[in-house]
């Protein structure tokens, strides 16, 4: 009888379907995966080593880096860390702007998952549409914030920009037009048989292991946990919402894509309800120490021009002690951890990622199947390496 | 607040010997524990039927250079029947070691390998202690208060031996 030998096969770091940078190394039996070790790094830029000789509010551009398909989520996260760290409330209108913004980008990021996802799978056509629909919403960005993937819209204890009327009304078209691209998207797929077969059964993880893995987002509801950082801890004023957190039974790659489509949904019914309650209002607090006073009372008055000065040179010295804040973002739950030590820059920022823990589920998930599920699976479980290696 | 955390009470009644220190702050509760227990506690606080900490959310370390002991490593444990959070933290110094909770949580394996990685805290029992940012071989570890931000060589590219 030959010798029966294992074959290693490398898949990436330059790979198309590893989304990024990640790296595979996949012993193989013929066709089915013995063992599965991800590699990371390659996209490492210590960003909790540089916000630490960052002052705190200079440090809100490095999150939109993180994952970059979530910048406004981002943002949030790590704002409402440092408002907790200084016991800091946020006026009304600015919260529901947030909440408005956060929402789109789930909509824009679970966009890009689905169009790449399908493609790794071999439905190109939805691509185009999720990018034509995702592009209506960078629009939004753009006009609002002045940015498009990195917006850095968030400021510590407001935002940076109001929403006038006129802003409304291409999200108000957007909204009207999107569930009937949902149906558009659900033609394609949701009875395709190839779909079926690609997806239904496939990287099947229990609810118990999704826990134990620290799996958290579409992933961890996809095996049937109704779990939600908006409803288990609510911030930003969820809690005024109505949704639902929708979730799957069987825990495959199937379940983990009708999650994400119905998320969206709700998204969308989100935005729709915080545009109808918008209150009038401030967008940002006035905290002489820690936010910008108004720009016209910059050139004319010199306490404003002073107290300028002193926020962006100097920024503010919150008190010692360490606060961890977390949303749900559109991976997962991400989390901020903030230590102060009462000066002016942050003792520690630590980033707790949802896809660096939803990876390293990954070679629970394919082991045992075949190199082609492997493909499947990394798309549903819907991984950003920016995020990953920080 | 005390009164309302569940675990902290039951720390508290089944472990009074080893709290070393207890914080609230925002809402939050932070409890320090020796290292040489640390296991025992997390083993306690994920099988007791009133607490139920089945998550591990989060698993980072601190660096109090040029404190002594400088390193602290944080857990942060959640719990859904109880919808609630708690901070564990063990104080470690340098060349020491901590042990492994991969046993209990699997979470704990990529995010020791971390610390390991960024911090050089190595964990025992670890199934699998590889650096996980970094390559094998980088000399150092960054998130250590004593490491530069900027090293004589930053600006030049860094080509790895193949």
């Amino acid at each position: 009888m030959a010798e029966k030998r294992l074959m290693t096969l490398n898949m990436g770091p330059q790979h198309p379907a590893t989304h990024g940078v990640l790296r595979l190394i996949l012993e193989l039996d013929g066709e089915i995966i013995v063992k599965a070790t991800p590699h990371l790094g390659h996209l490492h830029r210590g960003v909790e080593k540089l916000a630490e000789s960052k002052t705190y509010a200079q440090v809100i551009p490095l999150t939109d880096r993180l994952d970059y398909t979530n910048a406004m989520g981002n943002n949030l996260a790590y704002v409402l860390a440092v408002e907790k760290l200084l016991g800091m409330e946020v006026p009304r209108r600015a919260q529901v702007l947030r909440v408005i913004m956060a929402e789109l980008q789930r909509i824009a990021a679970h966009l890009i998952w689905l169009g790449t996802h399908a493609l790794d799978i071999g439905a190109m056509t939805l691509l185009f549409y999720n990018f034509r629909e995702r592009e209506d919403i960078l629009r939004i960005f753009e006009e609002v914030a002045g940015g498009r993937l990195t917006p850095t819209y968030l400021r510590i204890g407001g935002v940076a920009k109001d929403l006038t009327e006129e802003m409304k009304d291409p999200i108000k078209t957007f909204l009207e037009a999107f569930p009937r691209r949902i149906k558009e998207y659900e033609t394609l797929l949701t009875q395709n048989v190839i779909w079926l077969k690609r997806t239904k059964g496939v990287g099947i993880i229990s609810k118990e292991d999704v826990i134990n893995w620290g799996v958290t987002g579409p992933t961890l509801r996809g095996s049937g946990v109704k779990w939600d950082v908006r409803k288990a801890f609510p911030y930003s004023g969820y809690e005024e919402f109505d949704f639902d957190i929708p979730t799957g039974t069987v825990g495959d790659v199937y379940d983990r894509y009708i999650v994400r489509l119905r998320e969206m949904e709700w998204s969308s019914s989100i935005v729709e309800q915080a545009l109808e309650h918008l209150p009038d209002g401030p967008i940002i607090t006035d905290h002489p120490g820690v936010t910008l006073p108004p720009k016209d009372a910059v050139q004319k008055d010199i306490a404003a021009l002073i107290r300028q000065f002193k926020v962006v040179s100097e920024g503010f010295r919150p008190p010692e002690g360490e606060v961890y804040a977390s949303v749900e973002a559109s991976k997962g739950e991400l989390g901020f951890y903030v230590v102060s030590d009462g000066s002016n820059h942050p003792f520690r920022v630590r980033i707790r990622p949802p896809s660096f823990l939803n990876l390293s589920a990954l070679p629970k998930m394919v082991e045992g199947r075949l190199i082609a599920d492997v493909i499947a699976v990394i798309g549903s479980i819907d991984i950003v390496l920016g995020e990953i290696d920080r | 607040m005390a009164e309302t955390h569940v675990g902290l009470k039951k720390l508290q009644e089944n472990f009074p010997a080893s709290i070393l220190g207890v914080r609230h702050f925002r809402g939050e509760v932070t409890v320090t524990v020796p290292k040489q227990e640390l296991l025992q506690i997390c083993q306690y606080l994920y099988s007791n039927p009133d607490l139920e900490y089945h998550w591990l959310t989060d698993l980072c370390g601190l660096d109090f250079f040029p404190q002594k002991p400088r390193f602290e490593v944080v857990y942060l444990l959640y719990s859904v029947k109880n919808n609630e959070r708690l901070r564990l933290k063990a104080k470690v110094g340098e060349r020491e070691s901590v042990s492994s909770v991969e046993s209990i949580w699997k979470a704990a394996n990529w995010l020791e390998r971390e610390v390991y990685d960024l911090f050089g805290i190595p964990f025992e029992n670890h199934p699998d202690l590889r650096r996980i940012l970094l390559w094998d071989g980088f000399e150092g570890h960054p998130l250590r208060k004593d490491f530069p931000v900027e090293g004589p060589d930053f600006d030049k590219p860094f080509v790895p031996e193949v």
